[in-house]
């Protein structure tokens, strides 16, 4: 559009991409977001030098803050997005649902005020009946919510949240409402301009969702008919032009199995999931903003507004996605590299290879969008991206992404925001090989082994004493996965392997390039890419394959049979130790040394990436030494505290 | 023909009954009760490639006829050690194999004799040797002989050196005079939880200086990676050990007389390296991790690590480059600033001369911020031990190439591979600052803290790579993610390097 850029940032992100792309950069404070990104002062100084004339205030931070918007206003500065009233109306979830009943749309019922202690939320969720969702009122996405089902963890929600609410919005004020079981999250785009115009952009299915917060986006929904979508869209417009809104905004609905729908909450900002909207309509929502802002009436009508083909975003988190659906990690990106080789992939992120994930911001690598004519090839595509994209130093949820694309449910489109807990009871444990995806698996990671060896055989040059030319064309191994130890046998044949696993044949084909972070195999003509994450001498081997790594340790049968000999090396009690299983800081410890605490009972609070996780004792017994102290700052794995 | 047929009989029976006979089975059990031992001959069958083994002296036995020994059920065909030479993925190597089944591996005056002969053909013909020790020692019932067995190799092991590479991997007790033929050797690898290398045991110890240690805290693998630097490296098991060793063994020479080893490799040599552009801090007081650095321009990111444990604030090891075997070494700034001080200085400059002796070229990545201070290192002898690494570098005839990625300070600067010490390709990153020592340290020196902004002036001037540069002390100022690139052309023309030092005897290193 030729509108020249700052960007902002924090002294750890003077490296970023964003700051790398824009045309001027300031720091504005150290790490911390409430010394930085939050610091009103500092980016209100660094628009008057710069002599900025507008700001995009993206999502999160201060993109739906009235103040924020109030002093850009105040100092003659174009805030793109919609007007404080808008936003203060929005973002106070009181008067945004009496002004949705006004605007006649569907509102949750039981809907009820501002909390000021642990007594009156009880009151309140007794009065709303139980369950009810406790949440920050400031706060927007599923940060600082907790539902609750009885008195007890009303208090408990209670204190969470408003600790929550205070460290990451500045403002502890919080809210509960009626909680709706089982339903989905399907939201709708609006784009208003400042002449009174506003359209509806259509639908984001959203409700694959871990701890409330969004993990795979699509548009269109499968769930709704022109029908409903019509009269969803409708009521959002309403809403929208209810409070004169300007710019784009989301309007958030639940919509039970019998496709009612309730007004949820409305977002006055971009959202991190607009490019599934952006896919399907064509419009570049970022630029409709400025335009808008610019005071330029809508270039569209709402008869403009397509649905073309299918869309699909995955949020790909550096996060482990074993520990309850993905617990925060950190670390630098050895190896980084995007699947845009894969047709039809948009990649939206602000890291790099080398970049360093801290446990001071939203542990989010990229969001990975794939799009096609129809849900299935938007889909497939995903699955190819995800195998193709190369994240290395960090923990990473493609695993868990990958088996929820798959999932039967989930391609037949039978989906809520319960689905992760429904599907996966006893927590996400990686992908479940079938048999035939076993022999694969076995026979790449032998063909593998195979290739290295003899590669290591390969010197260039001439030598004073010439090599041995090995003359070996068969490979006796034995593979270990898991709890299983298989016999494989390799042979060469020409440029391929011929590999025999559980009696079974199959043909391994590759160019078996050992260097590149991705192989492409094909397995008796099944074409898959894998990633080889790592090998050693002692034939430890961890391979990323259906979007899951698996350890593997190859030897040869002579080694294999030698290594029953080896003695066992003794594994730590988990029991009677609690270990951080993320990195953070630890906000409060609620044990002394010598204190008896029963099993299940909190022993300490660690806050990480903006989250609080209460750490609770695995078994009763007396404390025998506490390792940490409130403030401090433990990494993934650092010994918290010692039970007798 | 039939003659040679009846030979080939005998020797092919002789080999199984052998095999069979000697109670391996017995032995077997014997070794594998809990102590996760494996016998002599399995781990020659894991070290070498299959059939690739050919044994010498299986029919040597002991001389000794004191104490009953000459009686038929104390001799052993082979007696105590198995030697020969195999290959290595085609390469030859000398190996022996004490044998802990015979006497506990005790070393007699024929076990001696077998070994001195290996080492002896190695050193003829320019190849390496393995020993894989497992000995309880010298046999006393053979008394001076068995001392001057150990003499023989000891005079062997310091013949060899420079001219064959020599490791020796510890599998089981090495105690008293037996320490010494590895101390000898270029590397010392051990099997944690089942190796000791002590001079006298915990008994002995405890009579003396009236100490109270165990076996693996007077010498387990634990000991001496950590704390006394005897050991390079310690493996999980005997598995791991000799696999890891298989995969050490290529990277290095075969001896003196060939340059170092280029495998085939699939990493582009001109592969940029964008994250080397962001990986050092902005504040220069802050620590990054140098095995980041080494991980990212090597071959596949491998690289194999002498002494991870000791002195970790110097970083050494074997890696590749476009193929090529390539020696790194680096100060650490995640580890005590990564100044210089006795142990690293002492580790480095071991590293330094080997790479040199073998042809290996060394790549030395710069981030220094002196000598480590104190009374503790003076009264230790820095001087003495610093002297070391500087004269490892110094006279170095090999490719030497130089990163400066941060702090170049002091006398430091000089010693970590400088121009001024025939470094023949020396760069520096943007990052990098080239000074007698820091701003704060250097102001109060020039003005007794008197001048208010003379720390800004002499950041301008010394904080940066350019009045280096300028003088031609470093050759360029390049790109980070170039760096990979610029060593690998670098390594390509260097390869024809001669270069050489006056005539003399031996150099006289300060020991």
């Amino acid at each position: 559009m030729g509108i020249r850029t700052v960007a902002i940032h924090s002294d750890v992100d003077a490296n970023a991409v964003h700051v790398k792309m824009a045309d001027e950069a300031v720091c504005v404070g150290p790490a911390p977001t409430s010394k930085s990104y939050l610091n009103m002062d500092a980016i209100m100084e660094v628009i008057k030098k710069t002599r900025a004339q507008a700001v995009h205030p993206g999502y999160g931070f201060l993109s739906e803050n009235k103040e924020f918007a109030r002093r850009l206003a105040s100092e003659g500065v174009t805030f793109i997005g919609p007007d404080t009233h808008a936003i203060q109306a929005m973002g106070d979830k009181i008067e945004s649902k009496l002004l949705a009943k006004n605007a006649k749309v569907n509102t949750i019922p039981g809907f009820d005020g501002v909390v000021k202690d642990a007594d009156e939320a009880v009151r309140i969720a007794r009065e709303i009946g139980y369950p009810v969702m406790i949440k920050a009122s400031a706060g927007g996405g599923g940060k600082g919510m907790r539902i609750a089902w009885d008195d007890e963890e009303t208090r408990e929600g209670f204190r969470f949240s408003s600790q929550e609410a205070a460290s990451s919005f500045g403002d502890d004020r919080l809210l509960i409402e009626k909680f709706i079981d089982n339903p989905r999250h399907i939201e709708i785009q609006v784009l208003a301009d400042k002449h009174g115009n506003a359209l509806w952009l259509n639908e984001r299915e959203c409700s694959i969702q871990r701890r409330n917060q969004k993990v795979v986006e699509e548009a269109p929904s499968t769930f709704l008919d022109p029908e409903t979508r019509r009269a969803m869209g409708e009521q959002a417009v309403a809403l929208a032009k209810a409070v004169k809104y300007s710019s784009a905004g989301t309007v958030e609905f639940l919509v039970d199995s019998s496709k009612n729908f309730y007004f949820l909450e409305m977002n006055t900002r971009l959202q991190v999931e607009h490019p599934v909207t952006e896919c399907i309509t064509g419009l570049d929502l970022v630029q409709e903003m400025i335009r808008v802002a610019k005071g330029y009436p809508l270039r569209h009508k709402q008869t403009d507004i397509p649905i073309n083909g299918w869309a699909v975003e995955c949020r790909v988190y550096a996060e482990d996605p074993y520990k309850s659906f993905g617990l925060p990690s950190i670390g630098k990106l050895s190896q980084y590299q995007e699947p845009l080789h894969v047709p039809s992939v948009r990649v939206d992120s602000g890291i790099q290879q080398g970049s360093d994930i801290s446990i001071y911001y939203d542990p989010m690598i990229s969001k990975l969008i794939t799009y096609g004519s129809n849900r299935a090839e938007a889909l497939k595509r995903m699955e190819e991206a995800l195998d193709n994209y190369v994240i290395r130093g960090v923990a990473h949820n493609i695993s868990l992404l990958r088996e929820v694309i798959v999932h039967p449910r989930f391609v037949q489109g039978d989906i809520s925001t319960k689905f992760l807990p429904e599907v996966y009871p006893d927590g996400f444990k990686g992908h479940k090989l079938t048999d035939l995806e076993r022999r694969e698996l076995l026979a790449t990671a032998a063909s593998l082994y195979v290739a290295e060896q003899l590669r290591s055989q390969r010197f260039l040059g001439t030598a004073r004493i010439p090599v041995a030319k090995s003359k070996r064309s068969s490979w006796e191994l034995s593979v270990r996965l898991g709890d299983g130890i298989y016999p494989v046998a390799v042979s060469k044949d020409g440029s391929s392997f011929s590999v025999e696993v559980d009696g079974m044949k199959l043909n391994v084909t590759s160019e078996w390039n050992l260097a590149s972070p991705l192989l492409s195999v094909t397995v008796d003509g099944t074409q898959r890419t894998i990633q080889r994450l790592s090998r050693n001498a002692s034939g430890d081997t961890n391979i990323q394959f259906l979007g899951t790594v698996y350890k593997l340790q190859i030897l040869t049968k002579v080694a294999a049979e030698l290594s029953k000999y080896m003695p066992e090396k003794a594994a730590e009690d988990t029991s009677s130790i609690l270990r951080s299983p993320m990195p953070g800081a630890v906000v409060a410890v609620s044990v002394n040394p010598g204190d008896t605490v029963s099993e299940g009972q909190e022993i300490c609070v660690i806050e990480a990436m903006k989250m609080q996780n209460s750490m609770i004792a695995a078994k009763t017994g007396k404390v025998k030494a506490v390792h940490c102290k409130a403030g401090d700052t433990v990494g993934e794995g650092d010994l918290l505290v010692e039970l007798e | 023909k039939e003659q040679k047929d009846f030979v080939r009989k005998v020797s092919a029976g002789c080999r199984i009954s052998f095999f069979l006979s000697f109670a391996a089975v017995k032995y077997r059990d014997w070794l594998s009760c809990g102590r996760g031992k494996l016998t002599a001959r399995e781990r020659i069958l894991l070290l070498l490639d299959p059939d690739s083994f050919d044994e010498y002296d299986m029919f040597v036995e002991h001389r000794c006829s004191d104490f009953g020994m000459d009686s038929n059920k104390n001799k052993y065909p082979g007696d105590s050690v198995v030697t020969g030479r195999g290959r290595i993925n085609g390469r030859l190597a000398y190996v022996f194999s004490q044998d802990f089944t015979v006497f506990g591996g005790s070393l007699s005056g024929a076990h001696a004799q077998k070994i001195c002969k290996v080492m002896d053909q190695a050193a003829m013909v320019g190849a390496p040797v393995i020993g894989l020790n497992d000995s309880g020692g010298a046999r006393i019932q053979e008394g001076v002989e068995s001392l001057a067995g150990y003499a023989d190799i000891f005079l062997r092991n310091v013949l060899c050196s420079g001219v064959v590479p020599q490791i020796s991997l510890i599998m089981g007790p090495c105690a008293g005079g037996a320490v010494y033929s590895p101390a000898l050797t270029d590397f010392t690898f051990m099997v944690k939880d089942t190796s000791y290398l002590f001079i006298t045991g915990p008994d002995v110890v405890k009579s003396v200086t009236n100490e109270d240690v165990t076996q693996e805290q007077l010498g387990g693998a634990k000991t001496h990676t950590a704390v006394s630097g005897v050991a390079h490296r310690a493996f999980e098991n005997d598995i791991d050990a000799l696999l890891n060793l298989r995969e050490f063994f290529n990277y290095l020479p075969l001896s003196n007389r060939d340059p170092a080893p280029v495998c085939e490799c699939h990493d582009p040599s001109d592969r940029l390296v964008p994250e080397l552009d962001t990986v050092v801090p902005v504040e220069s007081t802050k620590a990054y991790d140098m095995l980041d650095i080494i991980h990212s321009i090597a071959d596949e990111r491998e690289f194999f690590e002498i002494m991870p444990s000791y002195a970790r604030n110097i970083v050494v090891g074997f890696a590749r480059m476009n193929g090529r075997t390539v020696g790194i070494v680096g100060n650490q700034p995640k580890v005590a600033s990564g100044c210089l001080d006795i142990n690293s200085s002492v580790k480095g400059a071991r590293f330094v001369r080997f790479c040199d002796a073998f042809n290996i070229p060394l790549i030395t990545f710069v981030d220094v911020p002196g000598f480590l201070p104190g009374t503790a290192q003076e009264y230790g002898g820095i001087i003495r031990h610093g002297a070391k690494l500087l004269f490892a570098f110094a006279e170095a005839t090999v490719p030497k190439i130089t990163i400066i990625t941060r702090k170049a300070y002091g006398g430091a600067y000089d010693v970590m591979s400088s121009k001024h010490l025939r470094g023949d390709a020396n760069y520096a990153w943007p990052t990098a600052e080239v000074a007698v020592m820091g701003a704060k340290g250097a102001v109060q020196i020039i003005f007794r803290g008197k001048e208010a902004n003379a720390e800004a002036e002499y950041v301008d001037k010394f904080a940066n790579p350019f009045p280096a540069a300028m003088r031609g002390f470093v050759d360029d100022i390049i790109q980070p993610s170039t760096t990979r690139v610029r060593i690998c052309h670098d390594l390509d023309v260097l390869a024809s390097k001669t270069q050489s030092s006056p005539w003399k005897k031996h150099a006289n290193i300060p020991l």
